[in-house]
């Protein structure tokens, strides 16, 4: 249902974050006071850190649109002033129509409150009039599949439970223009999948979406074109089957095994992590030691913080996932920077090219904190291993096992 | 999913001609919008219903608290200020004259404490969604309201009991004593809640300092007993008139002079004003800060 009305104008946008270098970075005012008495005539060292430059792009009413780009390129900035949460620092925005955005779901959920209270509640945050929510009480329980449950405080839920009941909210909000971030990171397969369907449904009414995701399998299903962002300027925009294997090759060029966090804002976020491999380059032979390493920073402890990532393979297929809870290690308990090792001992992924994606996660609130994908790129080989009569060849399968053969019988 | 009502989609053709908003960089001090005030009133309601169910939840006495709270604090008072220091209380018992003082104290506390703390306890929200962040610390007066309704009716009780006629024409004035209070309290809170997005201390010297001003305001003794030199000091405190004011109209304590309770009106009005303006200056930094 695409018209040639103009939705989202984006003309010049830019928003720079002022960065005081760490040794000097205050958080008390005491600190603030001392240095200033201290060095009354020096000014704090700062550095301007563009998270946007210079962004302008027209976005027609009707379209679907995906927004893709490495983290750190400015997505989650973008949406930020798009959602108004934050202020643009140069250009502008022009909305044709009431925004509804999605950055998270279940944003001010209470634990205490029950779930028929946290629908209203949750209402009123997305920006629902009440008599709104009334009128789509009945279809949003329905949606959730939670009607037995609606007068237990929702800290009593399954965590699947809990998401399904604060998208539903989030679904049958009703703007003319929606924004999503990432929501498709949360809830089980079955559910995600509903989501999808949701979301086609939605797009279908003929609202403008806009939606930022990692998952080239959702966003090919999803939307007609992309806008690439990258380094806080936009890379590329056009039709998504064009805009993924660009997305995905330009991802190719990251340093490999290793992953730096472009940032240095405050929150629980991975700060670094790194691929051990048994060869330099990020090249690991089969069946050696393999060594994953996370410098976690954790700037809102939570006992319940827990971390996992997978190890994607190159056709985008989850091969692995390993996690830790907080039950297991005190990632979180207290604020600082923790980090974390996990070891395979001997690693049997085959031949071929992975990468890792991460989730920082509060179990309790269950909160996605930060999720981060296709990073540390390696690659396995198998030259130590040689195969006689016929050579390794590519994606022969995903995962080799050690094994054994006997020829335990033998008739006739 | 239910069709499109056909209202919006008028709507959506009326909306072409011009945007139905422009974000960008905004310069100087922002207006108040009241009218976008008014059009998140029922995000106002919900969060202010929040906080009242959330209030005792999980607690064996629940709504009793409400109740109980300020008659173990007037009790104290009574015991330390009037059994043990022997602070004379007038016509009525020192428990009385306590209470009738907390009454408006805690009502003034609770605004500041609450509307201090309301925008780093909303974090999950500031970062989140965009809302005009006034709704925060205005969701705050609800519960207030409510705590010092139940306290009115208890003091109405204890005035019963002890045979004790309140001033009509203070009860009259009433709502101005309130309004004076909440006002330097909201002023206050505004000033903080927004320091704190970016220096948590203010949380540390807070309590600290309403302790200092509730022993240096007449809550837990009356001004009458103070000598005439020390008076001064009394002079200086905005919270002294409305606070004498309320125990005036209650239990017939000396009311204030008029005209010290103008220079209080006044000095409410600046620094409500004052809070105001600091928090609307540094509210576009509190997402990225907070």
């Amino acid at each position: 249902m695409r018209s040639e009305e103009i939705a989202i104008s984006v003309q010049g946008l830019s928003k720079a974050y002022i960065i005081a270098h760490e040794h000097e970075k205050h958080s008390t005012l005491a600190e603030t006071l001392l240095h200033k008495a201290r060095n009354p005539l020096k000014r704090r060292t700062k550095e301007k850190f563009m998270a946007l430059n210079d962004v302008s792009f027209d976005i027609m009413k009707g379209d679907v649109v995906g927004i893709m780009g490495r983290n750190g390129a400015g997505k989650s900035t973008l949406l930020k002033i798009l959602s108004r949460v934050t202020e643009p620092t140069a250009g502008k925005i022009d909305l044709y129509g009431r925004v509804g955005s999605l950055l998270e779901v279940g944003t001010g959920f209470h634990p205490e409150l029950t779930g028929r209270e946290n629908v209203y509640l949750n209402g009123a945050i997305l920006g629902m009039p009440k008599a709104e929510i009334r009128r789509h009480f009945d279809a949003i329980v329905d949606f959730a599949g939670i009607d037995k449950f609606l007068d237990t405080p929702v800290k009593r839920y399954s965590s699947g439970m809990y998401v399904r009941l604060a998208f539903a909210v989030a679904a049958h909000l009703n703007p003319e223009i929606l924004i999503i971030d990432e929501v498709l990171a949360v809830g089980d397969y079955e559910f995600q999948q509903k989501c999808l369907g949701k979301m086609k449904e939605v797009s279908k009414t003929g609202r403008t979406v806009l939606f930022v995701s990692h998952n080239t399998q959702a966003l090919s299903q999803l939307t007609e074109s992309c806008i690439i962002l990258r380094g806080g300027t936009v890379d590329y925009i056009g039709p998504t089957e064009k805009a993924i294997p660009r997305y995905l090759a330009a991802n190719i060029h990251q340093q490999r095994g290793l992953y730096e966090d472009p940032s240095s804002e405050p929150g629980n976020r991975l700060r670094l992590a790194r691929v051990v491999t048994s060869d330099d380059g990020a090249i690991h032979r089969w069946g050696e030691s393999l060594t994953f390493e996370f410098l976690i920073q954790v700037s809102e402890p939570s006992e319940s913080l827990c971390f996992s990532f997978q190890i994607f393979n190159g056709l985008e297929q989850a091969v692995c996932h390993f996690w830790v809870y907080g039950t297991d290690l005190p990632i979180g308990k207290t604020s600082g920077l923790k980090r974390l090792r996990c070891n395979i001992p001997r690693s049997r992924l085959y031949m071929g090219e992975y990468s890792l994606t991460t989730y920082l996660a509060d179990r309790r609130t269950n909160t996605m904190q930060e999720n981060l994908s296709r990073i540390c790129p390696f690659s396995v080989s198998m030259h130590n291993y040689a195969r006689h009569e016929y050579e390794w060849q590519p994606q022969e399968c995903t995962y080799l096992e050690e094994n054994n053969w006997k020829m335990i019988g033998a008739e006739g | 999913m239910e069709p499109r009502p056909a209202a919006t989609a008028v709507a959506v053709s009326d909306a072409a001609e011009r945007p139905h908003l422009t974000i960008r960089a905004s310069k100087g001090w922002v207006t108040l919008n009241l009218k976008e005030l008014w059009q998140f009133r029922d995000l106002l309601g919900s969060l202010a219903g929040r906080d009242l169910k959330l209030r005792y939840k999980q607690t064996a006495l629940g709504v009793i608290w409400v109740i109980l709270g300020p008659l173990m604090a007037a009790g104290v008072f009574s015991f330390v200020f009037g059994t043990v220091a022997k602070m004379p209380s007038g016509k009525v018992p020192y428990f009385v004259l306590a209470f009738a003082g907390l009454l408006g104290w805690s009502f003034f506390s609770a605004i500041l404490t609450k509307t201090s703390g309301c925008l780093v306890a909303n974090t999950h929200l500031i970062s989140k969604i965009y809302f005009p962040r006034l709704i925060l610390p205005l969701s705050n007066i609800g519960s207030a309201l409510v705590d010092f309704g139940v306290s009115l009716c208890m003091m109405g009780v204890l005035l019963a009991i002890n045979r004790v006629a309140p001033s009509p024409m203070g009860l009259l004035l009433f709502p101005i004593w309130m309004v004076i209070l909440a006002a330097i309290a909201m002023g206050l809170g505004l000033c903080t809640a927004s320091l704190t997005v970016f220096y948590r201390d203010v949380q540390y010297i807070l309590p600290v300092f309403t302790q200092i001003l509730m022993y240096a305001s007449p809550v837990a003794y009356s001004l009458a007993p103070v000598p005439q030199r020390a008076q001064w000091v009394f002079s200086l405190n905005p919270l002294v008139p409305p606070l004498e004011a309320i125990r005036a109209s209650l239990i017939g304590t000396p009311f204030p002079t008029a005209q010290s309770l103008v220079m209080s009106g006044v000095a409410a009005a600046v620094l409500f004003f004052g809070g105001l303006c600091a928090f609307k200056y540094m509210e576009r930094k509190f997402a990225d800060a907070i």
